[in-house]
């Protein structure tokens, strides 16, 4: 249709996907066989075509996790053909297209595997690891009103665009997917550096980065060995410099504590 | 008689100050005494949620994603407008509060609109104290850019990623709330009912989405901040989840909903491309601050395009029709939503549209890149560039983008008064999931600005007039209520795993869509009307008869999910339409083919329709009652709109 090639054809493809009931059952893989497969399509939308397919034969659906579709909630995590988010860089799974794939192909979708990630049904996991180290200190600690007019605090254009370049981290967790060691180091470096390197996040950046480190390791991921796959699969380009800034920060902190804690 | 909608009296600039010292108090040790549940976490909820619980009241928050940083706030792209006058361009309060009132074509509260203006600038402040990372100028200023339907540039913007950093400063605000322990958070949780005790909105009822538990939560006020209902039309820029159900359960205990027929159709979208197609893309509005829109002059050229004989660039400039530049010379590309969505419809019923569906126009970068360098177009637009060229396999910086109307947002919603509550007693409504200050069309970058300035600097003021009348007492679950609407809730999602048909709740969401953008979409008529109402009733038949569900309701099950809020879409499509069908006049988004001006333009009718229509539910099968809420404008003259 509109846009693309016009000349490719649809294509018939094997699926390899891992089903399992809940937390507290083992999973397995399991074949199935999805046919005219526009080039056009996403991956999800070829997905849909799948459990529409089961749901009508009567079977259950695969559940996997999605929203906007457009590649900035990080809802869609899925690790396909054994890289996160599947084999376009700088693509979530939302925005990767089945022109990416040839007719007859075989392809693998597991969830992300880290023990912080538990899976609640097939392709769907538990993430809410995340949230719990944002709530140990990735915000600057203000109430609403109050504030100061906006442009009373000049930032350094440089300064502002690298801080924006690490707050578009979207929470997917492809960078813990990815990583051998299923460390969240790249997750927690780019809100670290984000407030570190903004003046509204001075304040409390010694205490921030101590209690999100604490807590990542409570969490249960693993410690980061420097390898950068994170930063190689991270679907929006979120810099290894972060952990960089994260360990700067990190020693600084412990250094001069006035985390009394 | 019609609930008293309490706007405050007095001069426009005075009202909102004075209602906040009229509203009652509720004393700072007496706070902690008080529950409330806020249902959503995006902007005004999330902002909401945090405000409140910063002044010492205990919240439950809830959301159905897995964290309260996916809600579709997240997907807004272009900016928020704030009438800080920081480029001192002549903007003001009153200028954006005129703005917005004649961008909604005179169909909003006067009154809603200037407060809503007035906390704009409060708003950036807050932001900026977060440390959302808007964009800067290299003096260290903050930056703005220009949106349709305004002449003055007074948008803020994080590159075209604006909504993702307010809602992260947002939920950064909410989970310090969550550490403190002075929000509870639940997420994975689905509101499938609201309780109401002697008339007063008392708790919620939820199902959790991983166990399949119905749960019962109660609380001394509720606030529903659960967003639009955009995907009533299936194929929409929303995300796959939103929905309607909060909103229209609570409209069948009692809250009126008004205004469903104005919904917003954006005109720059990604067009169509296939029947698997799940959902829109939305290319933002900002990019016609340089892209300029243009189709062939000639239906022969646009038929050569539609064929693959020739490329947009091959057409010559003499024979490109820059339609909204030749229409609309003082706006030019810039004219609001609904005027350019309406021209792009026309110019493709002419014939005159490209793509090989002939259903787009073109967006061109052409201009800016030969001025400027593709380089400095990359900085302020690469990721819509790059989404644009992943979704379509086409290079826009080689190509004009082809864009088509979509639908965005619904500016209809549950009826607010002053305060932002329904006309349940003690159930609040914020930002996109209420109708108050959009009027028949929204403009750009205004979707933000609402949602945190009901969060942020509304609700935490008004909520409290209403706390402070209700004894601080500690709510229960124990009264029937609580019993009765769990069982209702249950009784439901047994019906529909029982039902055991043969369609799918996407194939009837699909086929609710195809009626509603056919009928009920960028055009309406009478006919058409009649026509799809019958066809949605038909329908709501066939799903309750019909419906495939396989699993159980003990577990996860996104089909499930899925059917209830697409048996909750149908009937809140048949409403619309019904509204539709009552407005017999144009105005901003509601385009009735029978009320148009000569030139083609909305033609709205004051004497007859300055109103808002609040619905009131009474009863299945039965026919809702419309509420008529008379509009008064004391400080806008109401004027044929003219972007000319």
């Amino acid at each position: 249709m509109a846009g693309s090639n016009p000349n490719a054809k649809p294509m018939n493809l094997t699926l390899k996907v891992w089903r399992q009931k809940n937390r507290n059952t083992q999973g397995n893989i399991v074949d199935y066989q999805v046919k005219d497969i526009s080039p056009d399509m996403s991956f999800l939308e070829m997905l849909d075509v799948l459990n529409e397919d089961l749901l009508r034969k009567g079977e259950e659906p695969v559940a996997f996790d999605h929203d906007c579709r457009e590649g900035i909630c990080g809802s869609c995590n899925l690790f396909i053909n054994g890289r996160a988010h599947g084999p376009e860089s700088g693509t979530t799974t939302c925005q990767l297209h089945m022109r990416k794939f040839s007719d007859g192909d075989t392809i693998t979708i597991e969830p992300w595997r880290a023990a912080a990630f538990p899976v609640n049904k097939d392709l769907s996991v538990d993430r809410s690891a995340f949230d719990r180290i944002i709530q140990a200190g990735g915000y600057v600690s203000i109430n609403t009103g109050g504030t100061p007019d906006a442009n009373e605090i000049p930032v350094p254009k440089e300064i502002a665009d690298r801080a924006f370049e690490a707050a578009t981290c979207i929470g997917c967790g492809a960078c813990v997917a990815s990583c051998k060691n299923a460390s969240a180091m790249l997750f927690v470096s780019a809100k670290v550096s984000q407030l570190a390197l903004l003046p509204q996040g001075h304040v409390e950046r010694k205490t921030r980065v101590e209690n999100m480190v604490a807590q990542m390791d409570i969490e249960g991921f693993g410690a980061c060995t420097n390898i950068g796959s994170c930063a190689a699969e991270c679907p929006v380009g979120i810099s290894l410099e972060n952990i960089a800034i994260l360990n700067q920060e990190f020693l600084l902190a412990k250094a001069t504590s006035n985390n009394l804690a | 008689m019609f609930p008293d909608s309490k706007l405050p009296e007095g001069p426009l600039a005075e009202k909102w100050d004075k209602h906040k010292f009229n509203v009652k108090l509720v004393n700072p040790a007496n706070k902690r005494k008080y529950d409330i549940i806020v249902v959503g976490t995006g902007l005004a909820g999330a902002s909401a949620a945090a405000s409140l619980a910063e002044l010492g009241y205990n919240v439950k928050a809830f959301t159905f994603h897995d964290s309260p940083r996916r809600a579709h706030s997240i997907a807004a792209q272009g900016g928020i407008n704030a009438a800080k006058n920081y480029q001192n361009d002549g903007d003001s309060v009153f200028r954006l509060f005129y703005d917005t009132v004649k961008g909604g074509d005179y169909r909003a509260r006067e009154a809603n609109v200037y407060r809503l203006a007035q906390v704009s600038v409060n708003i950036i402040d807050q932001c900026v104290a977060q440390g959302v990372p808007f964009a800067r100028e290299y003096g260290g200023l903050l930056a703005n850019r220009s949106f349709g339907g305004a002449q003055v540039s007074r948008t803020f913007y994080a590159r075209g990623q604006t909504g993702q950093q307010l809602l992260l400063g947002a939920y950064s605000a909410l989970s310090r709330q969550v550490a403190y322990g002075k929000v509870k958070l639940y997420t994975r949780s689905e509101m499938l009912d609201v309780v109401v005790v002697d008339g007063q909105a008392r708790g919620i009822i939820t199902r959790n989405l991983i166990s399949g538990e119905i749960e019962q939560h109660a609380a001394h006020a509720v606030v529903l901040a659960t967003g639009g209902y955009g995907n009533v039309f299936y194929l929409s820029t929303n995300a796959m989840y939103c929905n309607v159900t909060a909103a229209w359960r609570a409209h069948k205990r009692g809250a009126y909903f008004a205004n469903p027929c104005f919904t917003q159709i954006h005109p720059t979208c990604i067009p169509v491309s296939g029947d698997y197609q799940s959902k829109l893309t939305l290319m933002s509005e900002s990019l016609r601050n340089d892209g300029r829109v243009w189709v062939p002059k000639t239906v022969e050229i646009a038929e050569r395009i539609r064929k693959g004989e020739i490329k947009a660039s091959d057409i010559a400039e003499d024979d490109r029709d820059y339609f909204l530049e030749r229409k609309y010379p003082a706006f030019g590309n810039l004219v609001p939503r609904d005027v350019a969505s309406r021209n792009a419809k026309q110019m493709c019923d002419e014939g005159r549209g490209v793509g090989s569906t002939g259903l787009a126009v073109y967006l061109d970068f052409a201009d800016i890149i030969k001025r400027t360098g593709a380089e400095a177009v990359s900085q302020k637009y690469g990721n819509l560039f790059d989404m644009y060229a992943k979704i379509t396999d086409e290079n826009p910086y080689q190509q004009p983008m082809r864009i088509y109307p979509a639908v965005h947002y619904t500016m209809g919603g549950l009826w607010v008064d002053y305060n932002l509550q329904t006309t349940i007693p003690g159930l609040y409504a914020t930002g996109e999931c209420n109708f108050s200050d959009h009027g028949a069309n929204r403009l750009g970058a205004s979707a933000l600005m609402q949602g945190l300035a009901d969060g942020y600097f509304v609700i935490p003021y008004t909520i409290g007039d209403y706390l402070a009348q209700t004894p601080p007492k500690p709510v229960t679950t124990d009264h029937p209520a609580f019993q009765q609407t769990e069982a209702d809730v249950r009784a439901r999602v047994q019906k529909l795993m029982s039902i055991n048909g043969t369609r799918t709740p996407d194939d009837f969401h699909k086929h609710l869509g195809n009626l509603m953008w056919e009928y009920c979409g960028m055009a309406r008529n009478e006919k058409g009307l009649r026509y799809a109402k019958a066809e949605i009733q038909k329908l709501r038949k066939e799903f309750w008869s019909d419906l495939k569900l396989t699993g159980t309701e003990n577990e996860l099950n996104q089909a499930l999910e899925k059917a209830g809020r697409v048996a909750d879409f149908i009937e809140l499509g048949e409403l619309m339409v019904d509204d539709a069908l009552d407005r017999n006049e144009s105005c901003g988004g509601h385009f009735r083919e029978e009320y148009a001006t000569e030139e083609g333009e909305a033609k709205r009718d004051d004497d007859n329709y300055a109103y808002v229509a609040a619905w009131q539910y009474v009863g299945e099968n039965q026919p809702e009652i419309l509420n008529k809420e008379e509009l008064v404008f004391e400080n806008v003259k109401l004027t044929q709109r003219s972007y000319k």
